[in-house]
């Protein structure tokens, strides 16, 4: 009971004194904002590399080439490269003055490392749909932008839908890299309270159970719209 | 008769693998050409170059007297004009029969959406399956598939119909009844080019046969010729393996 009563304490000190859960909220609230806003610049440079990527496959366009190769290269070095070293980098580089927003510098950062897995995962779900239905819909007369939207994307959506939740889980997670370059978010503000309380574990546990919290609950959205999706097709 | 299309010298080759090899034919309006050979020997290729989905390496393809394998030229509206059926059937597995039918003529604005319900229960009365409109593909069985892929070629009103070995997924004893469909459409006069292994079709729709063998068209004639009197050594050792 002496050892439960210590870890109790521990944690009502990392909790109640000097109203140190607004510190969490507070981080919560940052990371949060910097997540919601690195999925929509994820979801915007994913979607834009992937249209270069998917239609360099029939285009003969020169423009179209160079874009594909930057795009392969942009894809290549996010993929191999820690997202700690890249997000040096781009602070270091781009947002030197110090009145930066850090919800900007944040989303900018985690965006453009979720671009290259969203690009992927939307290209991946497009090539899985096989080539007979562009052929079905171009042999019909359709041109090969109707093709691709009234034909293969609603298809390619179903196989896309999971894995970008998936992706979107594990960004959430990863923006706790940016405490790094001093963003306040979630993880940073329990490393606040630990420096305070002198003891850093019930801080950082704390911190893991919100992190989970939002996982948990984000994954059983995504279960539910597939579910919802689920029942409107047949195969 | 008038030649509907025609090709020239064509050529076609896979990087270093040449496929066709310079054919160069007519097809009539109205004419139903059959398209045999050994697998491998180009007949898929040559038809799929008929309507561009393979880009010949060399040689035309003509249209109407029009070059279509050119810069420039609307791919799409000549493929409007030439239906096109499957080995795989590649219906659309997300929409139900009747979105399968009409999606290409309401979406190209050849009819209203009204007006191709209409025409798609005109077409599935026709294929024998008009109470499938509501179904989806995944519900049905090879044949019925195979059927609808022929509903949904022809909603287009097209002048010309390719089919691309439509039978040779089908478990046998659904052959029959797209075969019949086939035979149907011929009768009413349609330009058909069909690559099969059906002989017992090729003999008795086909207008002319011809037997594509490495790249080239070894031998054409009409069936009774063809099958009755073959000259190519080649010929006579396929049709003695099929027959």
């Amino acid at each position: 009971m002496n050892w439960l009563s210590t870890v109790g304490e521990a944690f009502y000190n990392a909790w109640v004194p000097e109203k140190r859960y607004l510190a969490y909220l507070s981080g919560l609230r940052m990371t949060l904002l910097i997540s919601f806003f690195a999925v929509l610049i994820g979801i915007l440079i994913g979607v834009l590399i992937a249209v270069v990527r998917v239609s360099s496959r029939h285009s003969k366009s020169p423009v179209i080439k160079v874009l594909n190769q930057v795009a392969r290269l942009y894809v290549t070095v996010i993929r191999g490269t820690p997202m700690i070293v890249q997000i040096l980098i781009i602070y270091n580089l781009i947002f030197t003055s110090p009145s930066t927003n850090p919800v900007i510098v944040g989303a900018v950062c985690c965006g453009i490392n979720s671009g290259a897995y969203v690009a992927e995962i939307i290209r991946a779900g497009i090539e899985s749909i096989p080539i007979g239905q562009m052929e079905a819909g171009r042999s019909l007369g359709l041109s090969y932008h109707t093709t691709m939207s009234t034909i293969i994307l609603p298809q390619a959506i179903r196989n896309i839908l999971p894995a970008l939740g998936n992706e979107f889980i594990s960004l959430i997670k990863e923006t706790s890299v940016i405490s790094i370059i001093a963003v306040n978010d979630l993880t940073k503000m329990a490393g606040y309270v630990g420096s305070r309380t002198w003891d850093v574990i019930p801080p950082y546990v704390i911190a893991a159970l919100f992190y989970l919290a939002m996982t948990l609950g984000l994954s059983k959205a995504l279960g539910t719209v597939e579910k919802r999706m689920a029942k409107g097709q047949r195969k | 008769m008038s030649t509907l299309i025609e090709t020239r010298n064509l050529k076609k080759a896979f990087g270093d693998h040449v496929v066709l090899n310079g054919i160069s034919q007519h097809i009539e309006k109205g004419e139903k050409v059959v398209i045999i050979g050994p697998s491998g020997s180009g007949k898929s290729t040559f038809l799929r170059c008929l309507n561009l989905l393979e880009e010949p390496t060399s040689g035309d393809v003509i249209f109407e007297g029009k070059k279509i394998n050119a810069p420039k030229v609307n791919i799409d509206a000549i493929r409007q004009r030439m239906g096109m059926v499957f080995q795989q059937f590649n219906l659309f597995p997300m929409k139900t029969v009747r979105q399968n039918i009409t999606l290409a003529p309401v979406k190209l604005k050849k009819m209203t959406q009204d007006e191709a319900d209409v025409k798609a229960e005109e077409l599935l009365k026709r294929i024998g399956l008009p109470d499938k409109a509501d179904a989806y593909p995944g519900e049905l069985s090879g044949g019925q598939q195979q059927r609808i892929a022929i509903a949904r070629a022809l909603a287009m009103n097209p002048d010309m119909m390719l089919f691309d070995e439509p039978t040779s997924a089908l478990d046998p004893e659904m052959v029959g009844e797209v075969l019949a469909i086939m035979k149907e459409l011929a009768e009413d006069g349609m330009t058909m080019a069909v690559v099969t292994h059906e002989m017992g079709f090729a003999r008795e729709v086909g207008s002319r046969v011809l037997f594509i063998d490495q790249g080239i068209v070894a031998e054409e004639n009409t069936p009774d010729e063809f099958f009755g009197d073959p000259q190519n050594p080649r010929l006579k050792d396929f049709l003695s393996k099929v027959l």
